[in-house]
Parts: C-alpha cells; sequence; structure tokens
C-alpha cells in the first residue's frame, strides 16, 4: 500500500522544505563557492592585497610534478584504507553475529575506537611505533625488522593506514553487526538445511543481502579515507618521510594552514572536491546497480 | 539582533566598571605548561605595577594555530593589540604592512625611552630591518647547543669534560658511543633542517641565501647546494647507514630519545634545558655546536629560534601608548634576569647578560651560558644575522623532505640539495609574488 501525504497547496512543501534547503546552502554551497572563488585569487596571508587571476593557480599546480605524485599516493591510500577497513570489520561483525558467551561486552568493546578523535588515534599508533620507545616497534626490531618510519617510507604508509583504518573499523562494524541481524534467519537456516556450508550461505546469501550496507559503507569510507585522516597524517608523519604519506587533503592543509598560500590551497581543494563528486557518482552509476536493496 | 546583545552586555560591563578607564591590551600566544605559567605572571605582574592598561593573555593553541588565528582575526577586524609569531613567520609578518606597527616606530610615537643598542643584536637582529630598526619585539630566544650524556661519554672511555668540538670529532665520538653500548644511535640532531643547513651555514659564515639571508629583500635566492653543504649531508648519510648517526626526525619530537638514554648526543634547542632536567636519570651537559676547523670563519655565531611579539595595526594611540610601556616593562634588566634564570630563555638585553653573569649564575648552571656564547661568539655578519624567508615553516617541511630522501639513500645528497634549493625557491617567487604588488 502506497502511504502519501497529499499536500493542498503548494506553499507549504515548500516552505517545509526551506530550513533543509536554507542549511544545506548556508553550510555547503556558500562555503565550497567561496573555495571555487578563492581558487582564482592570490592574494598575502593578512588578505592586503588580491589580484584575479584567473587559472593561474591551477596552472601553477598541475605543473608540479610532486602533485601527481601526491594524487598517486592519495589513491593508494585510500585503498588500503577502505579495503582493510570494510574487510575487516565484515569479519569481525560476522564473527560477531553469533550465539557467543560475553557477545555483548565484545561488541560494545570493538565500537569503542569510534569515539576517538582521528589525531588522539595518531598519537596513540606512534606511541605504539615510535622506532625506540614503541610497544610494537621494539617486537618488529625483535624479529628483525629495521623498523624505521621515520626514513621508511612503507614503513610510515603502513603505520598511517593501520591507524586510519583501525579507527573506521568500529563504525563500519556497527553498521555490518546491524545489517547482518536484519537478515531473516529463516533464509539461513533454509540454506543450511538444503546442506549450503556457512562459507557458501556467507557468499550467496548473506553478502548479497548485505549488499546495501556495504554500498553505504564503501561510499561512506572512501569519503572517509580521503578528507578524514588529516589528523592521523598530521600527528603521524606529517607526510614524510619525503612525500610518501602527503595525501591531496594532508596538502591542502599544509599549503593553506601552513604556507598561507590560500589561493593554490583553494585550487587544491576544488580540484579535490571534483574528485570525490567523480568517485561518488561512479559509484551511484555502477556499483549501485550491482546492490539488491 | 546579535549586536544589541552585544552592546547590552557591553554596556553592562561598562556600568560595572571602576571609575577610571582601563585600556585593555590583548596578547596572543602559544606557550603551554610552565611557559604559560611565565606569561600570565609577567601580565598580573604588569597590570598591578600600575592602573592605566590591562594585559590579558590568551593561549590560542601552536605557533602555527596563534599565527592563523591572529591573521583571520585581522582579516575580520579584530585582531589581538600584541601576537607571539615563531622565528619563521617573520617574513610573512614584515610583509603585511599595514596589517603590524613596527616596535620602533611604536616606541618612538608613544615617546617611551628606547635603546637599539641595549637589546643583544644576535637576537634583535633576526627581527629587525636591514638597517637594524627593530620590527617585533624579541620574547622567548633560544639557540641550538649540542647535549650531551656524561655518563655514557665515560663508558665509552671518552672525556666528559672535553666533548668533542668539531663534527668529524663528533663522528669519531659517535663511533665509539655506538660500540660502547648505544646500537642504534651514536649522535643525533633535533629539528633537521634548523640544525643541518641553517644553523650549519650561520655558524660556518656561508650565505643560506643571497640577500644576506633575505633580510635586504625577498627577492633572495637560496645558495645552500654548496660543496660545503653537501659534503655534511654527504657524512651524515654515511654514518645513518650504520646509526652512528640516526635520523630523529623534522621537529623536536625525536628530543625523547635523549632523555630516554637511546642517544647520546642530541644537537637541539638550548630551551630543551628545562625537560632534560626534569627527565634525565643521568649526568648532561651542553657544549656548543660543532663545527669544521677547515672553514676560515667557523666558528662565527650561532642563528636565536624561538619567538617574538608582534604589534598589529590600526589600533588606537592610548592602546600603543599602553603596548609600548610594557614592551619597557619586559626589558627592564631585573626581570630579564630573572625570566632567564627562571625559565632559562636568554635574556634579551646585554645588561641582563651581564648582570646575571656578575651573580655567578653560569658557574652553577653552565648549560645555560652555551647559548648565549654562540650566539655572542663573533659580530654577527650578513650570513649570520638571522633568516628572512617567505613561506619558511612549509619550506622547512621541504627541505626536511630532501634530506630524509638522501638519508634513506633515494637521492645523492648534491642532488637532495639541488631539489630542497630549487623547490625553495620557487616557493620564494611565489612568496614574492604575493607580497610584493
Amino acid at each position: 500500500m502506497d502511504k502519501r501525504a497529499i499536500f493542498g497547496g503548494r506553499l507549504l512543501p515548500y516552505a517545509l522544505l526551506l530550513p533543509q534547503v536554507l542549511v544545506t546552502l548556508v553550510f555547503f554551497y556558500w562555503p565550497a563557492s567561496q573555495a571555487v572563488w578563492q581558487s582564482f585569487l592570490l592574494q598575502d596571508a593578512f588578505g592586503l592585497a588580491t589580484d584575479f587571476v584567473w587559472f593561474d593557480n591551477y596552472v601553477d599546480l598541475f605543473s608540479r610534478a610532486d602533485y601527481y605524485r601526491t594524487m598517486a599516493t592519495t589513491l593508494a591510500f585510500s585503498t588500503a584504507v577502505t579495503v582493510a577497513s570494510l574487510s575487516i570489520a565484515l569479519l569481525l561483525a560476522a564473527m560477531a553475529d553469533r550465539q557467543l558467551r560475553g557477545g555483548t561486552v565484545y561488541r560494545t568493546l570493538l565500537i569503542w575506537p569510534y569515539a576517538v578523535a582521528p589525531a588522539i588515534a595518531g598519537v596513540l599508533w606512534i606511541f605504539m611505533f615510535q622506532p625506540s620507545l614503541g610497544v610494537l616497534a621494539r617486537g618488529l626490531r625483535g624479529i628483525g625488522v629495521d623498523w624505521n618510519p621515520l626514513l621508511n617510507g612503507t614503513h610510515a604508509m603502513t603505520m598511517v593506514v593501520l591507524a586510519a583504518a583501525w579507527k573506521q573499523i568500529s563504525y563500519n562494524f556497527l553498521f555490518f553487526l546491524a545489517g547482518l541481524q536484519a537478515i531473516p534467519k529463516s533464509v539461513i537456516e533454509a540454506a543450511a538445511i538444503d546442506g549450503a556450508r556457512p562459507f557458501r550461505r556467507f557468499w550467496t546469501i548473506i553478502f548479497p543481502l548485505l549488499s546495501p550496507t556495504a554500498f553505504f559503507l564503501l561510499v561512506v569510507n572512501i569519503v572517509y579515507a580521503f578528507f578524514e585522516t588529516l589528523g592521523v597524517i598530521d600527528t603521524m608523519t606529517s607526510g614524510g618521510p619525503g612525500k610518501a604519506t602527503e595525501t591531496l587533503v594532508y596538502r591542502v592543509f599544509s599549503d593553506g594552514r601552513l604556507g598561507a598560500d590560500l589561493g593554490g590551497s583553494a585550487a587544491q581543494s576544488v580540484v579535490l572536491m571534483i574528485i570525490v563528486i567523480a568517485l561518488t557518482a561512479v559509484q551511484f552509476r555502477y556499483v549501485e546497480r550491482k546492490v539488491t536493496y | 539582533m546579535n549586536r544589541r546583545a552585544l552592546i547590552a552586555a557591553a554596556s553592562l560591563i561598562a556600568m560595572s566598571a571602576p571609575a577610571f578607564a582601563q585600556t585593555e591590551i590583548q596578547w596572543w600566544h602559544a606557550m603551554t605548561g610552565a611557559n604559560n605559567d611565565v606569561v600570565v605572571r609577567l601580565a598580573e605582574e604588569f597590570n598591578s605595577s600600575q592602573k592605566d592598561y590591562k594585559v590579558v593573555p590568551t593561549y590560542k593553541g601552536s605557533y602555527a594555530d596563534t599565527m592563523n588565528a591572529g591573521i583571520a582575526a585581522f582579516r575580520a577586524g579584530n585582531a589581538p593589540h600584541i601576537m607571539q609569531v615563531f622565528e619563521v613567520g617573520t617574513a610573512t609578518m614584515m610583509a603585511a604592512t599595514g596589517a603590524v606597527k613596527p616596535v620602533h616606530v611604536l616606541m618612538k610615537e608613544a615617546g617611551e625611552p628606547f635603546d637599539p643598542k641595549a637589546y643583544l643584536p644576535a637576537i634583535t637582529g633576526y627581527y629587525s630591518t636591514a638597517k637594524g630598526d627593530m620590527l617585533s619585539f624579541p620574547f622567548n630566544s633560544s639557540s641550538m647547543v649540542m647535549w650531551y650524556n656524561k655518563d655514557a661519554f665515560k663508558k665509552a672511555g671518552l672525556n666528559a669534560d672535553q666533548p668533542p668540538k668539531t663534527w668529524p670529532e663528533l663522528f669519531e665520538a659517535g663511533k665509539k658511543l655506538k660500540a660502547a653500548g648505544f646500537p642504534n644511535c651514536g649522535f643525533t640532531t633535533a629539528w633537521t633542517t634548523w640544525a643541518n643547513i641553517e644553523q650549519l651555514s650561520a655558524w660556518h659564515n656561508v650565505p643560506l641565501s643571497t640577500k644576506a639571508n633575505g633580510l635586504d629583500g625577498f627577492d633572495t635566492e637560496l645558495k645552500f647546494n654548496t660543496p660545503f653543504h653537501v659534503r655534511h649531508l654527504q657524512s651524515l648519510v654515511e654514518l645513518q647507514k650504520d646509526k652512528t648517526f640516526d635520523y630523529s626526525g623534522r621537529t623536536n619530537t625525536g628530543e625523547a630519545r635523549f632523555t630516554a638514554g637511546e642517544c647520546p648526543v642530541m644537537i637541539t634547542s638550548s630551551a630543551f634545558y628545562a625537560n632534560i632536567k626534569a627527565n634525565a636519570k643521568f649526568e648532561f651537559a651542553a657544549a656548543p655546536m660543532p663545527y669544521y676547523a677547515d672553514m676560515k670563519d667557523a666558528p662565527q655565531n650561532s642563528i636565536i629560534g624561538g619567538a617574538s611579539l608582534w604589534v598589529m595595526g590600526g589600533k588606537k594611540p592610548d592602546e600603543y601608548k599602553g603596548i609600548a610601556r610594557f614592551f619597557s616593562f619586559l626589558s627592564d634588566v631585573d626581570r630579564q634576569v630573572k625570566l632567564h634564570t627562571e625559565s632559562g630563555y636568554l635574556p634579551i638585553t646585554r645588561a641582563a647578560y651581564d648582570k646575571t653573569k656578575a651573580s655567578g649564575f653560569y658557574q652553577k648552571n653552565p648549560a645555560l651560558e652555551v647559548a648565549l656564547i654562540e650566539l655572542t661568539n663573533k659580530e654577527p655578519t650578513d650570513n649570520s644575522r638571522g633568516l628572512r624567508l617567505g613561506n619558511m615553516v612549509q619550506m622547512r617541511d621541504m627541505w626536511a623532505e630532501e634530506i630524509e630522501a638522501a638519508l634513506a639513500g633515494q637521492k645523492t645528497p648534491q642532488a637532495a640539495l639541488d631539489a630542497a634549493v630549487q623547490r625553495g625557491n620557487q616557493t620564494l617567487r611565489q612568496f614574492e609574488r604575493s607580497v610584493s604588488r
């Protein structure tokens, strides 16, 4: 049965929509348009002199070879963070979605890390991985790995990916668990009676039924990896060594905030915004087709 | 509606205020812990010393945070009166003509007695024009010294009272220390670019960039890819291979390696003193930075680090009078002596240094004098007065990236320094473009 509210006039629905539209305009479109405008300007930090320079900031940006390297780093970083946090969370959720002694405690504990701010997560991990004092670093050195994230780019990348993914696992876990618990037990039992083994049950029944959740999390996690990992990277590596862990968003931050290059930084935000819009569009266009609601 | 509420609130405050009108002076700073206490105490002492002005200190986060907050406030039209800015922000601040009020102008207009010669040139030089006019008021200054673990020196059979004077001597000492139970680190430096590019250049009287390291103009060009600089980096790269030298990062986060006893020699800021004193469980001492004996002017003098107080533009004459009074208050000899001996900051006037010396303080605390000996070692030259490079914070990161690439063996030292210079020059031109219009 289709439930639908019918409005008498035209005014009321628009009036009801207005607050939401206003919020979106003020908090999204206004700042975004400011960034676009700023990206065409050349301005000193204090805003004492402003020149409209057309596409100079963009030309300058794309003439820098290291900008492409930053893009590649972002791609590797985001893929690693998304894959790691989604797969680990799914594994944990599948394990937790069973009759377990102390299951509630286990679930609660898994959700806790989400309450930790990214920068603090970074600090926690840096303590563990700090070459001279960190517990994990000592362990690694003990088994013969010359652990040195200060000079070894691969080590530094591993470290930030772990910290960034760890933080997101709880969030994903929460959604996966809720998704799993919403799957009717009868379907799974029917499959079991038909002789399907747990592994097969998971891939042919549970995972497709979970796909709306998985798709939602994919979008959220990619956005997270692109934008919200700034704090982790800033506290752990500051983009180093070299530029091994410099992502696009970290570069926006370092050029804009540390370098006071507002125009260049704004141009980068615009590029980043376009990338994320494109990525999300692609996901909705192609990935969502495979989703069963 | 907001404005009306503000006016109402303001009039309430005005009504409840005492009969005499006190002029408030907002002071934004970046000091934490014990240093924050120093700031608060200074403001309190000043406020109780007179009735006309009230200095209100506000903590605004890290140095970068404070500077950004001040810039944002200026753009919104409500900048503080005094803003503490780290030394590397100097070029950005001085380029903001109109946004800031140079200290020498402030003092003159306020009619406050002010003798620029009373200050230590190695400190004020960093914050003055090429002609010697003071732009910002030095607040917390430090320099770079070599801290060493005396117990470790004894263990390695080295003379703990005769620390290495030159870099080659330090390299040898590092090898002995490494063999004597410090396998991961014979010696190290914090603030890698400050130590291995900036101080290295000044200490050997070689230019880091043209135009007196930028003091004479924003059209300065970096020059630190000379054979001398390359040789130094080459030595570090060689020693990094077996960890006689071990890299400790771009800032001072690696300093804990010294206090934890992992690295027996740490070249870093003289302001590290309070931290070591509180945390080190071994005997320690400070010595001047090492030098290369074949460089004819070495050792020259070191340059400072730390922060200064900038006065923001567009305030009322009465407020400027108050700020000038406050700066005179800060320059007072006894106050400087007290600040220096209690906090470990360097004194900014010659009289304060002489008085501390005469009191015999340094006999008991020799480590605190090392930075002053370095700074006053010789009359500063164009190469050792200071640095004034735009976008310096970001540039330091660029240089550090290249040093890291060299230490990791991805680039030769020459290629790394060439790239650091080239990328730095690109940034300098960008800064020049944005300010000189």
